[in-house]
Parts: C-alpha cells; structure tokens; sequence
C-alpha cells in the first residue's frame, strides 16, 4: 500500500516534469516564432518594393518615386562622425579604469556612471542634444549634432566591452613587457592594446549597429523626416534610414507602409553584416593565449 | 628600496626612472649615441605623466554627460514650475499643454506608461524566465548554441520596426479579433514592447542561473529530485537577486521605450484601464512635441523637460532599484 502510493508520487513528479520542460520549451520558441513572424511579415511587405531605383532615389510625395539614398548617405555620415569620438573617448576611459585608476571614490563613481548611463533611455539623450548640441554650442539639426549625441549614447557599450577586452588580457604579458623596461604607457600601447584590440573592435561595431538602429534621440535633435538631398558637410542636415522609416510608417497610406518595410528590409541586412563581421571578428581573434 | 611604504604616484615616478635607466643601459650596449638618450630621459616621463591626465579627462566625458543631463532637465523644469504651479501637474487628471484649455496633469502620461509597462511585463517576464530556466536547465549545448544568437537578433533589431510590426501586423490581428479596437492602442503596442524586452529578461536571468554553482544541482539530484525540482526550488531561489534585477531593468527598459509606443500606441494621453483605446505614454509625448514646430521658450517647449525629467526620475530609480537588489540579496558561494 506504502509502496504503492509511492510510486505513484514518483510517477506523479516525473509527469510534472516532462509537462514543464514542453512548457519551457514552447515559452523559448515564443520569442522565436516572433523573430521569424516579424521577418516574415517585413519580406512579404518590402520585398516587391525593393527595386534598385528605391535605393537610389531621393524620398517623394509620391510613393513610386520615392527612394531612400539621403537616407542612405545620412546614415553613413552619422556612422562615419559617430565611429571616432565614441571609440576613442570609449577605448580612453576603459583604459583608465582598467589600466591606471587607483581603487577609490572617484574610479568608483566613474564605474557606477556609466552603467546608469546605460539604463537611460535614449530619447533622455536626445533632450541633452538637443540642448547641448543643437542649441547650446549652436551646430543646428546638423550630422554632427547628432553624431555627437549619438556618441555619448553609444559610449557606455564601448567602454563595458573595452574593459572587458582589457581585463581578459594575462598580466603576464605586462609583466614580460616591464620585465624588458617598457614603461606603464610602451606596455599598454605595444603590448595590452594591440591584444585587446579585435575585442574592442567587436563591441564598437556592435555599439554602432545600436546607433545604426537608433531612432528617438535623432528625432529629439530634429533630424529632418524629409531631406531630399545628401549632406555634403558635418554641419548640413540630415535624415537617416530609421527616421525615413519612421515617417513613412506614420503616413496613413498604405503605400508608404511598404516602402517602410523595404526601408526596414535595406537596414536590417546592414544590421545583420556589421553583426556578422563582429561575429567573424571575434572567432578570427579568439583564444590567443 | 622602500617602495612599499611610498605614496603611489611617487613610487610610479621612481619606477619610470629606473626603468629610464635600464633604457640607458640597453642603448649603451647597442652603442647608441649619449644625446638621443638624453632627450628620450626627457621626453618619456613628461608623456608618461600626461597620458594618464588625458585618459582621465575622457572618462570624466561620462560624469559630464551626466552632470549635462540633470542640468539641462532641471534648469528647464524650474522654468516650467515657474509657470505652472506644482499643485497642477500632480493633481490634474488632464495633459493638454497643445491645445486649450491647457492642462498639465501628468496622470494621464503616467498612466499610458504604466499600462504599456504592465502588459509588457506580463508578456516577457514569465516568457523571459521560463526561456531562461530552459536554456540553463533544460537544453543541451547544442540547442543552446543555436537559440542565444536568435535571441540576441531579436534584442538587436531597431524599435523602429518594432513598431512597424505593431502597427501593421499585431494591431490587424487584434482587430479581427477584437472589432472595437482602436487603429491605436495600447495593447498592441504593450504586447511589442515586451517581446522587446524579452531577450534582455531571457539572457540575465540566463546568465543568474548559469552562475549558480553545479554541486548545488548535483546535491538535489542525489537527493532523487526531478529536473524541474532542482530548476524551481534550488536553482530559481538561489538565482533570485540576478532574476529580480533582470525584472526591473526589463521594466525600466519598457517605461523608456519610445518608437513602439510613438508609432502604435497612439497620441491620446487619457487616464483609462482599457488597452484597447489610443493612449499615450510619456516618451511619446515628448516626441509629438519635437515634431511639431514648438518656439523655443513657450510652455509648450518646457513640458519635455518636466516629462523627460519624470522619465529620467523613474528609470534613474528602477536601475538604482536593480542594482541595490543585486547587491543586497546577492548568495555568496
């Protein structure tokens, strides 16, 4: 009877275990299926749409003319100035943390900033921008406004990853490189950088194809929905693909609507290859030691 | 030599020297000539003192940011206060600042942000967990290997296709569900936002549970306990403070979250339970006021402060909230 009841607890408990593992299961294939859904949905919207003329055109009132090439060039302006301020003032700070910072109130608040600066939302950036950039030291709705901006958003990614990358260099290559009568600065430009480096590399593509993507703060700083021409200056304005994007998904007609999802299907590839070639970095580079 | 007991930077200094004297003799050896040597002496300190300044003055770029972002909020929002008493924008139940008669409650913007917080979090944070005790309980190496990176896609992709998904394929669906659903709502955004924030919930809590010691796993094991045993009463307790913290900044990331909600949720700040009305959130309230042509100075100019200073406020406090968590009820091992 004891016995009895027993296996039938037992059974009982393994029945709950298989249910829930088919429940963790079906829960992890949620955010799959959405993933899959809403490339799906985006192919079968954009693709018709996505014809050479359609990279190559200025945007339009008229739907069947309109294209995404300011878009296009204002992104890899934005991409272009964005790049350098982040990952140098990035790669700085990580190796200050890293490399020269004494333990202390001030390295600690440094390390606490920037993660806070991490969880701020980024429209909150593009208000500081606007202030700062556009108004304050009076750039305009220029690129360069919101390169800048763009910078200090994209910043907290750069110095997380470079520290990272720093960290996960062995102390016994600095020690060899002292041990040989480099100074503190020869050892980190010579030997700890240039190890670090494809680690840094990757978590700056990465931090530009979160800036790539980034629409709200580019908003905030009054990059323009309608721009029908290519900046030719840091100080022109501008559009970018999200923001052309954007403005085509709030018209009401649907026509705009898929010129939207072949927007979506021109910046999703590009997302995808700097994803690949940070991918491909890093495999490249991986175990060295 | 007692370089122990000296202060850092002086024991830095001497080390530069001597390592100045050990470049001497090295080029003595290779018969380099006495002045090349004599301008390097003076040459190399000099750059090893500054470059430490320079790199400090970089990092100090992100205090500044800081430091900008408070000041800018605030100097804005005095001048707003200096307008609209405080009394009106906490006791109001109306936002109207575009249109007369001005109203600047903030109850309606809140409430619109609260919702779309809610029912995102009720999408991703059981959805979020549950793939997280999967991917660290449940699946082998290779299903993991094969899941994380479709994860991580799905936390990539720009929240301004997000919203176009909302806009055009969740929304449709819920209407032909649903007929009485607005164009927009909040529902349809809300369920986007989560599967948003699903991957971050997914992946910290993820990495909580992977950092849970394995003799722990192993101990229950022997004790005869099944798989889901040891996943809810071993590894999930002993995770908690990585698991709550991954809550709240999921959350945090939800109440900031500004394309989705801009583009599905409508543009109608108004206090109501229904999601299936036009609601509208905080962060899309400041982006309606960015694309209109609002003169600098006016009042309508300042409510994106005030409303961007409560944003900041509140996800300012929910990071602050993760990170306590972390650290108060983090198990030490």
């Amino acid at each position: 009877m004891e016995r009895r009841r027993a296996e039938k607890h037992l059974a009982v408990r393994k029945w709950k275990n298989r249910v829930a593992a088919g429940a963790f299961f079906l829960a992890t294939s949620v955010g799959i299926a959405a993933l899959a859904v809403l490339i799906g949905a985006i192919l079968r919207d954009g693709l018709p749409y996505l014809t050479w003329d359609f990279l190559t055109n200025v945007p339009s009132r008229i739907p069947e003319k309109a294209g995404i090439r300011s878009a296009l060039f204002g992104s890899l302006w934005l991409m272009v100035l964005t790049a350098p301020v982040a990952f140098v003032l990035g790669v700085a700070t990580a190796i200050y943390l890293e490399e020269y910072a004494k333990p202390g109130r001030l390295t600690r608040l440094i390390q606490t900033n920037i993660h806070n600066l991490a969880g701020v939302p980024s429209i909150v950036f593009g208000i500081l921008g606007l202030t700062l950039f556009v108004r304050g030291i009076g750039l305009g709705r220029s690129v360069l406004a919101g390169a800048l901006t763009m910078a200090l958003l994209v910043l907290p990614i750069i110095v997380v990853a470079a520290q990272e990358a720093l960290r996960a260099v062995p102390s016994s290559l600095r020690h060899a490189s002292y041990a040989l009568g480099a100074t503190r600065w020869q050892t980190i430009r010579r030997v700890v950088l240039p190890a670090a480096l494809p680690s840094i590399l990757t978590g700056t593509i990465l931090a530009m194809s979160r800036a790539i993507g980034e629409t709200a703060p580019l908003i905030m700083i009054g990059a323009l929905t309608f721009v029908a021409f290519v900046p030719t200056s840091p100080l022109d304005a501008f559009t970018v693909l999200p923001i052309q994007i954007f403005n085509w998904v709030s018209r009401p007609q649907e026509a705009f609507h898929h010129l939207a999802a072949a927007g979506i299907i021109v910046l999703l590839v590009v997302l995808l290859s700097m994803n690949l070639t940070a991918v491909l970095l890093r495999n490249k580079f991986q175990k060295r030691y | 030599m007692p370089s122990v007991m000296l202060h850092p930077d002086v024991q830095e200094k001497t080390e530069t020297r001597e390592v100045a004297t050990a470049g001497h003799a090295v080029e003595g050896a290779a018969g380099t000539s006495g002045s090349s040597f004599v301008r390097r002496k003076k040459r190399r300190p000099l750059g090893e003192r500054i470059i430490p300044k320079a790199l400090l003055a970089c990092a100090l770029v992100s205090i500044l940011t800081t430091i900008g972002i408070v000041l800018v909020l605030l100097a804005e929002t005095v001048a707003f206060f200096q307008r609209v008493p405080l009394g009106a924008f906490l006791l109001d139940t109306k936002w109207t600042p575009l249109f007369q008669p001005q109203h600047f409650g903030i109850w309606p913007l809140l409430a619109g942000t609260l919702m779309v917080t809610l029912i995102a979090g009720i999408v991703a944070l059981p959805i979020g967990l549950a793939t997280a005790i999967f991917l660290s309980e449940y699946a082998s190496d290779r299903v993991r290997r094969v899941i994380k990176p479709i994860l991580e896609v799905l936390a990539g992709i720009p929240t301004v296709v997000y919203g176009y998904f909302a806009l055009t394929f969740v929304t449709p669906l819920i209407r032909s569900v649903l007929p009485e659903t607005g164009i927009f709502n909040a529902l349809s955004a809300s369920i986007v936002v989560g599967i948003m924030i699903l991957p971050m919930v997914a992946s910290l809590s993820e990495d909580a549970m992977v950092s849970v010691p394995r003799a722990m796993r192993d101990g229950a094991y022997a004790l005869g306990a099944t798989r889901l045993e040891v996943a809810l009463k071993v590894v999930v307790p002993a995770a908690l403070s990585g698991i709550m913290a991954s809550f709240v900044l999921a959350l945090s990331r939800a109440i900031g979250e500004t394309m989705i909600v801009t583009i599905a949720a409508g543009a109608t700040p108004k206090l109501t339970l229904n999601p299936l009305e036009s609601i509208q959130t905080m962060t899309a309230y400041i982006v309606q006021v960015s694309l209109g042509d609002t003169p600098h100075g006016t009042i309508e100019y300042y409510t994106i402060y005030v409303v961007g200073m409560t944003l900041f406020v509140v996800t300012l406090l929910m990071n602050l909230l993760a990170r306590w968590i972390t650290r108060r009820y983090r198990e030490a091992y």
